[in-house]
């Protein structure tokens, strides 16, 4: 049956919160220019209104949400993103996958945070939520779903399957429901799919918080009083978006297998740059909250850091780059609606600024060298050309389409090289944030002027010098610009942590933000400049693997047969078996262990799964296998130096979309990850040679030999059914039970099938990877009492491995958090401030 | 000359500088006879063609030959202006190579050969799938 009913409430509640959100916009509006404060009449309504609004987008989500629960896959939404095998804490990551789901979880983010500034507000309300239901009501817009004559107005994800495919069998059956959905994609079915996205979206619907109350503040004229209020949630937004980004990267170091944790994509730049301007609006807010200079600065960046969002979300979702990054993204016809969205708050952002821009305050007098003012303006400004460099690349594709437009020709493309392009420029404003994160904490607790700069300068940068070159001696860094960074980054360090202590001893414990978070980021600093300029291929390898190959992918991949140890780093590498994931049964089975049936979620176990003496698996079940896409290569390492032993499992998953893709396995050490991925999996069965065909005749219990390994016949046994094959009643199959003794006492048991089906006869070989032999039923022998086996051969499974040393990249993922805590102690302190101000009245 | 004026002649300069330098290492989307050309005249600069794959007048795709051991692919590529190419391409093939429909290889010719270095795949997503 189809089930209408539950996505017409869905569309119903998305009109509702399109309603409701331009109706609260309109209220408070009119409150804002009545001056109205408290329970007035225009704001009691436009409360009403926004809250409606509110449940009505909690209800799509609910909505949208049971659709796919329920595999409801007549709706197109359930069928693309969801189906049958995924389990429930992946349905949730499947909401968001599609583009509708992910605007759905921001209006939900938005929402909420409304809720809380209705509550927390006292004279801020009316404006700062007139911005917030404009953007509601563009959000909401976008999943709209009306078409108005030719005008398509937001693409719903209530539609029906019927309402988008063009499929003959709807017109033979209107309520035809596929058996299954196509499923979210294999490769984001992993649990950072289910935390990155929300987190990104919280971290976008927060830089609506600044920009709303930085618009609000230059419509009532209250062109100072806005900074309070709105820098708590800056500096939350900036450490809610900075654990996304970091999230991502990690991510993708773990499984996404993107050569590392950041690649410059214009994905991932189009999160950064925003960041970077948040970054330096929340120094210019501090500033301005000090000392009244820096308004104008604060201002312009905070509007320009939400602009970039609304940039970034038209940069990833219009289609526009479609030729420039490894993302592909579905374009829903929407970019003129994203257009329209970006131009109208660009353009009331200036037109607001614009009006009262001469009465903005700004001092007169130029800061003096020696002052905080100047030195944090010139750290904004840093960080301001740091996002500037980045941009404009980025921006390439949006340069070409408007050079076009105007009928000229324009083919600018990312540089070829991005990691090494980004890179090479940004760790020089890298280090030159470093070294101004230490010098201005100095300016910005105390009052200088030469003397006292030296004087309190003069230790940290001795101090630092030293612990440099005791690092550099001791890991040897000779690349002057690993130098600098390395300098520039314990400069800042003790810098910072000089002024913690300070702090720590006169016990002002909440002032400490600024300083942990400088140390945080100084940490991950070093800790990239460790890891990627030191990360090393430790596969090394003198033999020629390909001729077609470079001379760099032959020496730094390294060729691992099935049970052959080999030499690698200071390590013995062995490559095991192919394994996969068994639901039920912990760790591994072997891939040779399990036999396919008709359902390729569904494997029928050859021998008895037996671990730490408890059977989980008897041979001849069948069993569910929730990820059949993925396979594992387990490789044994063992310490040539100390004798300890540990295991890897990287993975290929072979994606019905995406190719075969390469997840590594890292074994996380001390001072530094081994980061190994396989790079070319064993042949798949279609492209093995084998070798001349060889009977033997053997009866049962006899000894034969495979592949130089013995072997024992233990008879034929007669099968009821078989996959793959309908049996007749007249037909017959007969399997012969083979146990090869391998090395270590490893016993593998070959099941060749040997069949007659309507008379004709039919052969299914066993192949038994581990030791290289496929072996075949080629006649049954009544008079003599025996089997004629056929016997092949082929070269050992191998893979081909590539494994990467990432030195001291704790030291990264430890920054991050330290720069967090920072970031939690700095919104603690500033939202307390806001909250004795407002309850003395004053806001 | 006051400070303020100082740091703005930095920081245009500084801006004017990245374009520069963006702009130098920018690539660009070119068709096979003009990266050709640009070999030629000694640039080994790396750039992007978009194309598709050769097909056959019913709609297989033909000319994809990868290496005796599989870990390598060359291929016959068409620009947008339907000129013909092999490229080569020292990786494995990626596996939905021949369902793309579109290919972006960045790279450069060595002589007579197109060497591709990378290649964007923009295989027909499944969400964009018009059939069951």
């Amino acid at each position: 049956m189809v089930h209408t009913g539950i996505g017409n409430i869905g569309h119903l509640l998305i009109i509702i919160s399109f309603i409701t959100s331009l109706m609260a916009a309109f209220g408070y509006f009119k409150a804002t220019n009545n001056n109205e404060v408290g329970k007035s009449p225009w704001i009691s309504f436009s409360r009403t209104a926004f809250i409606i609004h509110g449940f009505s987008v909690v209800g799509v989500v609910v909505t949208l949400y049971m659709i796919i629960y329920n595999n409801y896959f007549e709706y197109h939404y359930a069928w693309s993103h969801a189906s049958e095998n995924l389990p429930p804490y992946y349905m949730i990551a499947s909401f968001w996958e599609g583009q509708e789901g992910s605007f759905m979880l921001w209006l939900f983010w938005n929402a909420l945070l409304g809720f809380i500034i209705i509550k927390t507000n006292r004279k801020w309300e009316a404006p700062v939520m007139t911005v917030f239901a404009v953007v509601q009501a563009f959000l909401a817009s976008m999943i709209l779903g009306v078409v108005i004559g030719d005008l398509k107005i937001g693409s719903s994800p209530f539609l029906l399957l019927r309402e988008v495919l063009n499929d003959p069998i709807f017109l033979i059956n209107p309520d035809f429901i596929p058996a299954d959905g196509t499923g979210l994609n294999p490769l984001l079915q992993n649990y950072w799919m289910v935390i990155h996205p929300p987190m990104t979206f919280l971290g976008f619907a927060c830089s609506l918080i600044p920009f709303s109350y930085c618009i609000a503040g230059l419509w009532t004229g209250k062109v100072k009083e806005w900074v309070r209020p709105a820098l708590p949630w800056t500096i939350f937004g900036t450490m809610i978006l900075g654990t996304a980004i970091i999230m991502g990267g990690y991510w993708a170091y773990e499984t996404l297998n993107f050569g590392g944790y950041w690649n410059w994509d214009p994905v991932e730049n189009a999160v950064y740059v925003p960041w970077l301007i948040m970054v330096a609006s929340i120094h210019t807010m501090i500033t301005f909250k000090k000392s009244a200079t820096a308004l104008k600065t604060s201002i312009i960046l905070v509007i320009t850091s939400f602009i970039l969002i609304l940039y970034s979300t038209f940069l990833t979702r219009s289609g526009i780059l479609g030729n420039a990054s490894v993302h592909s993204f579905t374009d829903l016809g929407l970019s003129g609606q994203l257009l329209i969205y970006l131009m109208f708050f660009l353009i009331i952002s200036i037109i607001f600024a614009a009006r009262v821009w001469k009465q903005i305050p700004s001092s007169e007098k130029e800061a003096s060298t020696y002052s905080r003012e100047f030195w944090v303006f010139i750290g904004a400004l840093t960080l301001s050309l740091m996002a500037f460099q980045v941009l404009i690349p980025t921006s390439f594709p949006v340069f070409n389409a408007v050079i076009e437009l105007f009928g000229g020709i324009s083919t600018l493309a990312q540089p070829a090289n991005q990691i090494e392009f980004y890179s090479n420029s940004q760790v020089w404003f890298a280090i030159a944030v470093a070294l101004l994160s230490g010098t201005g904490q100095f300016f910005f607790w105390k009052k200088m002027d030469k003397q006292k700069l030296i004087a309190s300068l003069t230790f940290p940068i001795l101090i630092s010098l030293l612990l440099s070159a005791v690092i550099f001696i001791v890991a040897k860094i000779y690349d002057p610009v690993y130098i600098l960074v390395l300098v520039a980054g314990m400069y800042s360090i003790v810098a910072n942590s000089k002024i913690l202590l300070s702090l720590l001893k006169s016990k002002s414990f909440k002032l400490v933000g600024g300083s942990v978070a400088h140390i945080g980021i100084a940490m991950m600093l070093i800790g990239i400049m460790f890891s990627e300029g030191y990360s090393e291929a430790i596969s090394r390898n003198t033999l020629i693997i390909s001729n077609e190959w470079t001379d760099d992918q032959n020496q730094t991949n390294i060729p691992l047969f099935l049970n052959e140890p080999s030499f690698m780093d200071k390590y013995e590498i062995t490559y095991r078996n192919e394994l996969m994931k068994v639901n039920d049964i912990p760790g591994y089975v072997k891939k040779s262990n399990l036999n396919n049936t008709e359902d390729p979620y569904y494997k029928v176990i050859k021998q008895t799964v037996v671990i730490g003496g408890e059977t989980y698996a008897q041979a001849g079940d069948t069993v569910y296998v929730q990820s059949p896409e993925n396979f594992y290569y387990q490789t044994d390492y063992k310490d040539l130096e100390t004798g300890k032993e540990f295991t890897l499992y990287p993975r290929i998953q072979v994606n019905p979309q995406m190719g075969d893709v390469i997840s590594p396995d890292i074994k996380k050490l001390w001072g530094r990850d081994i980061y190994s991925f396989v790079s070319v999996k064993p042949y798949s069965e279609e492209d093995i040679e084998w070798s001349e065909k060889v009977d033997v005749e053997v009866k049962v219990g006899e000894r034969f030999f495979v592949n130089d390994y013995v072997a024992d016949f233990n008879g034929l046994e007669k099968l009821d059914r078989m996959s793959f094959v309908d049996l007749g009643p007249e037909d017959v199959a007969v399997r012969a039970n083979i146990t090869v003794y391998a090395e270590d006492n490893i016993k593998y048991l070959a099941q060749p099938v040997f069949i007659i089906q309507n008379g004709q006869v039919g052969k299914q070989p066993d192949v038994i990877k581990e030791i290289a032999s496929k072996i075949s039923v080629e006649s049954i022998n009544p008079d003599t009492g025996s089997v004629t086996l056929g016997l092949t051969t082929t070269q050992k499974d191998f893979i081909i491995m590539k494994a990467l040393e990432k030195p001291h990249i704790n030291i990264l993922w430890i920054g991050t958090l330290v720069m967090i805590a920072g970031f939690i102690i700095a919104v603690r302190r500033r939202y307390i401030e806001f909250m004795q101000m407002r309850d003395k009245g004053i806001e | 000359m006051k400070k303020s004026s100082i740091i703005g002649i930095v920081v245009i300069a500084i801006a004017i500088a990245i374009i520069i330098s963006t702009q130098n290492s920018a690539s660009s989307y070119v068709s096979f006879d003009i990266a050709k050309e640009m070999a030629q005249n000694g640039s080994s600069k790396k750039i992007h063609v978009v194309g598709e794959l050769k097909k056959n007048t019913v709609g297989q795709v033909i000319g994809v030959n990868p290496s005796p051991d599989k870990l390598s692919v060359s291929f016959v590529m068409l620009d947008d202006n339907h000129m013909e190419q092999t490229v080569y391409y020292n990786e494995p093939m990626p596996s939905d190579f021949l369902r793309s429909e579109k290919v972006v290889v960045i790279g450069s010719y060595h002589d007579d050969r197109f060497i591709a270095n990378k290649i964007l795949l923009k295989c027909p997503s499944k969400y964009e799938e018009t059939e069951l």
